[in-house]
């Protein structure tokens, strides 16, 4: 009963992790078709997804919004030590996939970033590092790390709770719970002393929370101009996961697209 | 005291010309901004916020353009009746869309930071939104369409790199297909938006 206690608080949580990440994570697919250098990805069963959407659009209505409102009620520097906190703690899981992606530099700076800032910092809360010129880096994350390596995302999905994935990036979240992530094996796995499975379950929540605070208007916004927020949010994550995955930052890259030279021919 | 109206006459004919006829492409994105933050924070009904926000929008942006892009494959299978019913519909969509989402804003400060021409056809100007205190700051790409440098126009916008346009074609495809390939399911959803 304990663990499936457990596990359900941990679904509950990495759902709300992945809804903040939704707006800006995912990536997937099965048949995909090559659309310029761009990846259509499959919906594979639609209908259900929709489904479970319309359920989670309801917990963020109900739960995770009021939180995020709450949330917003604190002052600027909380909210900004805290997610310089979690951005931290966020490191354990990207240094890894730094190296994994053969990204060494990025890797090094984020491990001095992570000692300074665990540190000097006060556990993460101040950005030390920044002052010192290790400025951030981009997050990686394990269903990146496969993509790098080639693997196709596979069928686009909803999870309850856990909102919009792929095949891969779901995969990419298992390894975080098989010792990918050394947040989670110091606080759930192994009985360190220091820290407990509720340290874990609060960082992941406020992690959510904290996400859903920033994009409040965003959220609304597409809520209120979109005419099915469903395959909006589909694409957004899509996009956002083919460029977290390429790790494009020139908008450039994101652009071809034969569909306007069409436009323009016509 | 001639003189003054004169030299009142000949600013605001500059301002005109800048705002209306800006042909660098930071430029019309700079002055629609500046116009566009003026009408915001101003003390001026929602209603003529809106009709201002839309006057912006039908000159500087490719609306037709962006509506044909939205379409799709879609684009080529509908005949020209349907078409025309589309940009129409499109547009008061666009325009509905467009304004609701800016009004909600009262200053928001956007920083032109520098811009890249892609192509004759394509420069992409880059800009940041400013973090508040509820937010943090965004970064947005527009993409302005340079074939007539005399009028260049705003294609799409990249926010944190993920594009509008494609966005909304893919919400649009999404509901054709849907609807085993009908453009009509798209016009009737797009007119129970307008009546919203």
């Amino acid at each position: 009963m304990g663990s499936l206690k457990s596990a359900l608080i941990l679904l509950v949580f990495l759902s709300i992790s992945n809804f903040a990440i939704a707006g800006d994570d995912g990536k997937i697919q099965i048949n995909e078709k090559k659309n310029n250098g761009y990846i259509e990805t499959s919906d594979c069963f639609e209908k259900v997804n929709r489904g479970i959407f319309g359920f989670n659009q309801v917990l963020d209505k109900v739960i995770f919004k009021p939180l995020a409102k709450g949330y917003r009620m604190f002052p600027q520097p909380i909210r900004s030590g805290t997610s310089n906190a979690l951005t931290n703690l966020g490191s354990v899981v990207t240094i890894p996939n730094n190296i994994l992606q053969g990204q060494f530099k990025n890797a090094g700076v984020n491990s001095a970033r992570f000692v300074i800032n665990s540190t000097l910092g006060i556990a993460g809360i101040f950005d030390v590092a920044s002052y010192y010129g290790l400025k951030k880096r981009d997050m990686e994350d394990y269903g990146q790390t496969l993509g790098v390596w080639g693997a196709g995302p596979g069928c686009y999905f909803v999870l309850p709770v856990l909102g919009p994935t792929t095949v891969r990036d779901a995969l990419g979240s298992v390894v975080n719970l098989i010792g990918g992530d050394a947040w989670y094996n110091v606080t759930v796995v192994n009985d360190t002393h220091y820290f407990s499975e509720t340290d874990y379950y609060a960082s992941k929540l406020l992690d959510g929370i904290d996400f859903r605070a920033k994009n409040l208007e965003s959220f609304d916004s597409l809520e209120n101009s979109s005419v099915d927020l469903y395959a909006s949010v589909r694409s957004l994550y899509l996009q956002d996961r083919y460029r977290k995955v390429r790790n494009i930052d020139k908008t450039t890259e994101t652009l071809s697209d034969d569909d306007w030279e069409e436009v323009d021919n016509q | 005291m001639k003189f003054f109206r004169i030299l009142f006459f000949f600013i605001v004919c500059l301002n005109l010309n800048n705002i209306s006829l800006a042909k660098n492409p930071s430029d019309l994105i700079n002055s629609i901004v500046d116009e566009a933050a003026g009408i915001l924070s101003s003390d001026d009904p929602v209603e003529s916020k809106i009709i201002k926000l839309n006057a912006i929008a039908e000159r500087s942006v490719d609306i037709n353009g962006i509506g044909m892009y939205t379409l799709g494959k879609y684009r080529k299978t509908i005949s020209d009746e349907q078409k025309s019913k589309y940009q129409k519909l499109f547009k008061s969509y666009f325009l509905k869309s467009f304004s609701s989402r800016l009004v909600d804003y009262t200053n928001p400060r956007i920083n032109v930071v520098s811009q890249k021409k892609i192509n004759d056809k394509y420069t992409i100007v880059n800009s940041i939104l400013e973090a508040t205190s509820k937010r943090p700051q965004v970064k947005i790409d527009w993409r302005i369409y340079t074939k007539n440098p005399d009028r260049p126009l705003i294609r799409d916008l990249i926010v944190e790199g993920l594009s509008l346009a494609r966005t909304q074609k893919e919400e649009f495809n999404s509901i054709i297909q849907n609807n085993d390939g009908d453009i009509n399911a798209l016009f009737k959803t797009l007119e129970e938006f307008l009546i919203k």
